[in-house]
């Protein structure tokens, strides 16, 4: 579609534009294998919950619960491998331990997926609020868990899947090209996928074409929970740990993704590879910043500037083409 | 002096690559009921808003309002003068009050910026009296029905020193006797010297209340007419600028049992009592006015409004419509009456709206959508129905009011079924666009598809159906055979019952 | 009468007078006045954010940038105090400013490019605080002046309980009552309030009704960060202390007392009362579960029970009561 390859190759541009920027910042530093190594690492985490938020997003729905999901998913898988792996725990029971918790922590995440998507698709209550409540819930679960203590202290096969390198390649790069090709597979050659799309542009019209609306939006955002808790086992193996307050402003960050990705806030348009693009032109920017030693706080702020500059470009351009077709 | 409340003359707008108005002069008397017509595109909303000085006309064009000219007319000047438009949606706020709504503008033009809740009731009340109307002034307008919004809607009107009334399609969505009522506020309107223009399409309507019929066709004036010179034909004919000659045609029923048939099916509020054969190959029409609940029975049969009570038989089983899905999986295929809202999405494109109906038949052995079939299918059902679109890709909104209707046909059409209930497929269509939609509903009964035809047009019924149903109030009232009887007896039952 | 039951804040307050007896049955110190005084004082800043999101969400839109508002402005007053001495003008004139300065920024993103407030505020949010933090150094401050402190310990009256302890009507809770009193004005008694609500109804209906809806949104984002520069002061006099990362964060607490109270998220609902209501019923909860001896640790969890069931229930009930717009009236 005319429309959609000339925003892809839009993205492509800023990407070029955002390394050679980084170039003349950063000289030499940036283009160190070091540097791309830790890009590869970090990304995988963002971009599986930019997936995540961006599957609500094209049906017109918003998931706030996804940074809270995967931290309580992240705390029980944590709550079973430091509870139930003791040091002298043999190498056949330690493999089930870990699978058993990481299982756990997907079906917590894919649970509150259910929860969220009942909530939308039967109830009728509107994805914001929705997603709010279970946010809340959520958090407040972790805090009961935790106590506000972080939980660390992972065995070496989880700690494998954050950090380890597969032929060369780190895992979670791995893990992220497993997820996003999922995700538009599904988004583009299934009947729920395309079923997504219609529902985040007319739900009515949809519903009247004998899709079953309900049971697409209960998938969208049990799909959304599952892997935000793919994300959860990511990030607590990287960063060893897990506790009750990680990624807060990862949720900025998600909905930026996607929005620069070529996700419409009212639905139904958007596609895999806008965001991924988008993910690597914000990990090159992040990276940058975090070469010149900029402030993590001033980091949020220009993640904030840049969301806002995104939407405002977006919109001069849509006035542009508006012009034109009149 | 002169009767003449507003005239305008050599109205012409252009917009890019279409010329909406062309020369076109018009008049409107002091306390005349005058009625607006013509196919889609023929202008009307462009005449309107020029009219209410939303939009700015072309050129040279001379205005006379009330005796005073004007030069360079704006939306302003048009309130000064007592001119008001109420649109299709009313324009009215759901959430407030219905004292709020109508006293509203007036405060603002006051430009007052306290609010005395008395002054409000009493300007809301003063409306209401003004037209004999009694609607609870607390009531949130989201509470009240339709009819009764649109009252609200032209008191609204009356608060300020209204001389004409301009309302953009004010009866499609009132039951006869709402409509009735209205007329009569109209005319008591009229009473108290106030005009009023009416955009309508519902000729039948336009020829009972309108004192004089102005037609558009193709952006310029056809005429005016006393509208005891017309009639239906002959407004057709104004219309369209073709005589349009109905060919009547009797389908072949295709089968010694029923495909489909209903059995004292009832629904409190919506039907009652509803027994029904339908044929193979047959075309069933059911007509009547709105609100006497057809499309809340196909809707029964479609699974969206299951009915309390009763039987549902496909092809002499009992079975159970429930959902959707339950409909379509007996091959039962709905056309929406709401083509904008309930059959197409607007801003997505062709292909994706043909293929909605069908995603499960589009499955490769993996069970992912196989892009060849899914291809094949599209190109397919665009060939079939003579859909003209620039390219698969473009949005369906795009399309001209007769393809979009082809494209609703085409997702159904495409899924095989037994029996396609179509709700009012051309309302809204140009004339020769109609018969060709007639056309294909026509070939499909030959393929033994058995037809239930919704509509509230008798012509249509009666020329397209084998037998023709009558509803009224829930309740079908005759059912008649189409090579017996005239549109006229038909015709005359829906009067007389209502 | 028959009407206040089948709207939404009768049954919030159905709820608030049964948690209310439950919580006395466990602890009765609940009921007394010295309590409940206490906790319209502390509740007060969060109350005063609360004005400010009504009027937001019956405009038809959304804001959780408030809190970060406040944090700024916040921290510019204690600045300018510790500095440069001042009056208590001052204190709420700085603060006031700023915060209709940063309200109106999120006003004009949202009208003039047409973004969702949603998204807008997510990032000014964002933009706000990373930008204080930065600046600030994340330093907590201290030494606000002594008057600041004798300001905040004003008593509109004074009574003393038992144990000599003293307590009474603080001055915080009576600013909060004015700007209850002034937003219910605002709401009921002047166009731009009617204005605001008919903004939120139907946003078209609006602009051709003839309402200036420019300066309708303007008004609003400005008046949100008006109340959130307040409630920043109110929430310094209550600590005497400013943190950066003492109020961000508690937007959703706002935001569901709020909604709890009957204001939509769709706009052209909600009402002052339904608002106290809500933050009553956050309030309450809390303090409840302190008195019940509730670990504060299942306050989230709680929060988010209540959010849920509540606005499930109210989904429910606008169901049932939307009406059919056309009626067949079977024979």
């Amino acid at each position: 579609m005319y429309r959609k390859f000339s925003e892809s190759v839009i993205l492509v541009f800023v990407m070029v534009g955002a390394l050679l920027l980084m170039w003349i910042v950063n000289g030499g530093d940036f283009f160190q294998s070091a540097n791309f190594q830790s890009m590869a690492f970090q990304l995988p985490e963002l971009g599986i919950l930019s997936l995540a938020m961006m599957v609500t997003m094209l049906t017109a729905g918003i998931n706030l619960s996804i940074i809270a999901s995967a931290n309580i998913s992240g705390i029980i898988a944590a709550i079973i491998l430091t509870q139930l792996i003791k040091p002298e725990t043999a190498g056949l029971s330690e493999a089930l331990i870990i699978l058993l918790a990481i299982l756990a922590g997907l079906s917590v995440a894919a649970l509150i997926g259910l929860l969220n998507g009942l909530l939308i698709a039967i109830v009728g209550v509107s994805p914001i609020l929705a997603t709010l409540g279970t946010m809340i819930l959520m958090n407040g679960f972790a805090i009961v868990l935790t106590k506000g203590y972080v939980i660390s202290g992972f065995p070496e096969p989880v700690r494998f899947i954050g950090n380890g390198l597969v032929l060369g390649i780190p895992m979670p790069i791995i893990l992220f090209a497993i997820c996003a090709a999922v995700m538009a597979l599904v988004l583009n050659r299934t009947p729920t996928g395309v079923s997504i799309y219609m529902i985040g542009s007319n739900p009515i019209a949809t519903f009247f074409s004998g899709v079953n609306t309900r049971t697409v939006l209960i998938r969208t955002y049990l799909l959304s929970g599952l892997y935000a808790g793919i994300a959860a086992i990511i990030m607590i193996s990287r960063f060893n740990s897990a506790k009750a307050d990680y990624g807060e402003s990862y949720l900025l960050m998600t909905v930026l993704a996607s929005v620069l990705g070529g996700v419409s806030a009212a639905g139904g348009f958007g596609r895999v590879s806008g965001l991924v693009i988008a993910l690597v032109i914000l990990q090159i920017v992040s990276s940058g910043l975090n070469l010149m030693r900029v402030n993590n706080f001033l980091t949020i702020a220009i993640w904030g500037m840049i969301l806002i500059l995104v939407m405002v470009v977006k919109y001069l351009a849509d006035q542009v083409q508006r012009r034109r077709a009149v | 002096m002169t009767d003449v409340f507003l005239s305008m003359k050599n109205i012409s707008k252009r917009y890019v690559g279409v010329q909406a108005l062309d020369g076109v002069d018009f008049e409107i008397k002091k306390g005349e009921i005058h009625c607006l017509v013509g196919e889609n595109g023929s202008g009307k909303s462009t005449l309107i808003k020029i009219i209410s000085g939303a939009v700015e006309p072309d050129d040279s064009v001379e205005i006379m309002i009330d005796g005073q000219p004007f030069q360079n007319y704006q939306a302003i000047d048009s309130i000064h003068k007592g001119i008001e438009v109420i649109y299709q949606d009313l324009s009215l706020f759901p959430n407030l009050p219905v004292a709020e709504n109508i006293a509203l503008s007036q405060l603002i033009s006051k430009g007052d910026r306290l609010i005395n809740w008395k002054d409000i009731h009493s300007i809301a009340e003063k409306a209401m009296g003004r037209i004999g109307v009694k609607i609870p002034l607390d009531a949130l307008v989201e509470e009240i029905a339709i009819a009764d919004q649109q009252l609200v809607a032209i008191c609204r009107a009356l608060t300020s020193d209204v001389k004409l009334l301009i309302m953009d399609e004010p009866t499609s969505s009132l039951t006869k006797k709402e409509v009735d009522a209205l007329f009569a506020v109209v005319k008591d309107m009229q009473s108290h010297g106030i005009a009023t223009l009416f955009v309508s399409h519902k000729l039948n309507e336009v020829l009972q209340i309108a004192e004089r019929v102005t037609v558009l066709r193709d952006g310029k004036r056809v005429g005016t007419f006393l509208s005891n010179e017309l009639d239906d034909e002959k407004l057709t004919m104004l219309m369209t600028g073709k005589k349009v000659v109905y060919s009547k045609y009797l389908a072949e029923i295709q089968g010694e049992r029923p495909l489909l048939e209903g059995k004292n099916l009832s629904k409190r509020g919506n039907f009652k009592d509803i027994n029904f054969k339908l044929y193979p190959g047959e075309i069933l029409g059911i007509t009547g006015l709105l609100g006497s609940g057809r499309t809340e029975l196909a809707l029964a049969l479609f699974g969206v409004n299951p009915a309390d009570s009763g039987e549902i038989l496909f092809e002499g089983r009992q079975v159970e419509i429930h959902f959707i899905q339950d409909a379509t999986r007996l091959g039962i295929s709905y056309v929406p009456e709401n083509r904008l809202v309930q059959g197409l999405i607007m801003q997505q494109p062709v292909q994706e709206n043909l293929i909605l109906t069908i995603l499960s038949r589009l499955l490769n052995r993996l069970g992912l959508i196989d892009s060849q079939k899914m291809q094949d299918s599209v190109q397919k059902w665009v060939n079939e129905l003579a859909i003209k679109v620039p390219s698969l890709d473009s949005p369906v909104q795009t399309l001209s009011g007769g393809n979009q209707q082809r494209v609703v046909l085409a997702k159904w059409i495409a899924t095989a079924p037994r029996i396609l209930i179509l709700d009012g497929p051309t309302i809204g269509i140009d004339v020769a666009a109609k018969s060709a939609i007639h056309e294909i509903i026509r070939n499909l009964a030959k393929e033994g598809i058995a037809i239930l035809l919704i509509s509230d047009e008798v012509p249509e019924v009666f020329h397209n159906c084998n037998r023709i149903i009558v509803m009224h109030k829930g309740r079908f009232i005759a059912e008649y055979d189409a090579a017996k009887t005239s549109i006229e007896e038909i015709q005359n039952l829906i009067n007389l019952s209502s | 009468m028959k009407k206040f039951f089948s709207r939404h804040e009768a049954y919030v307050l159905l709820v608030i007078i049964i948690l209310s007896i439950i919580i006395t049955i466990i602890n009765p110190s609940f009921i007394t006045l010295e309590n409940l005084l206490d906790l319209f004082k502390s509740y007060s800043y969060l109350g005063i954010f609360a004005v400010g999101v009504l009027f937001v969400l019956i405009s038809g839109g959304i804001d959780i940038s408030f809190s970060a508002i406040a944090t700024v402005a916040m921290y510019a007053m204690a600045v300018y105090l510790i500095r440069f001495g001042g009056n208590i003008f001052l204190t709420f004139l700085i603060p006031a400013v700023i915060g209709i300065m940063l309200g109106m920024i999120n006003a004009s993103i949202i009208y003039f490019f047409n973004i969702p407030s949603i998204i807008t505020t997510i990032a000014t949010l964002n933009i706000y605080y990373g930008i204080l933090v930065v600046l600030s150094g994340g330093k907590w401050l201290y030494g606000l002046p002594d008057w600041f402190r004798q300001f905040a310990e004003l008593r509109v009256f004074t009574l003393t309980n038992s144990e000599g302890g003293r307590y009474g009507l603080s001055i915080i809770t009576v600013m909060w009552f004015v700007i209850l009193l002034i937003a219910w004005v605002i709401l009921r008694y002047t166009l731009l309030g009617r204005g605001i609500y008919a903004m939120g109804g139907s946003p078209s209906s609006a602009k051709r009704a003839g309402f200036n809806t420019l300066f309708q949104q303007m008004f609003v984002y400005s008046f949100m960060g008006l109340m959130a520069g307040i409630a920043g002061i109110v929430h310094a006099m209550l600590v005497q202390t400013v943190a950066p990362n003492a109020i961000v964060g508690k937007e959703l607490d706002v935001l569901a007392a709020v909604v709890l109270g009957g204001a939509s998220l769709t706009g052209g609902t909600g009402s002052i009362f339904g608002t106290v209501l809500g933050i009553a019923l956050i309030a309450i909860l809390s303090n409840g579960m302190t008195l019940m001896r509730i670990p504060s640790f299942w306050y989230n969890v709680i929060i988010g029970l209540v959010v849920i069931i509540s606005v499930s229930f109210s989904v429910y009930r606008r169901r049932q009561r939307k009406r059919r717009t056309i009626f067949v009236e079977v024979e």
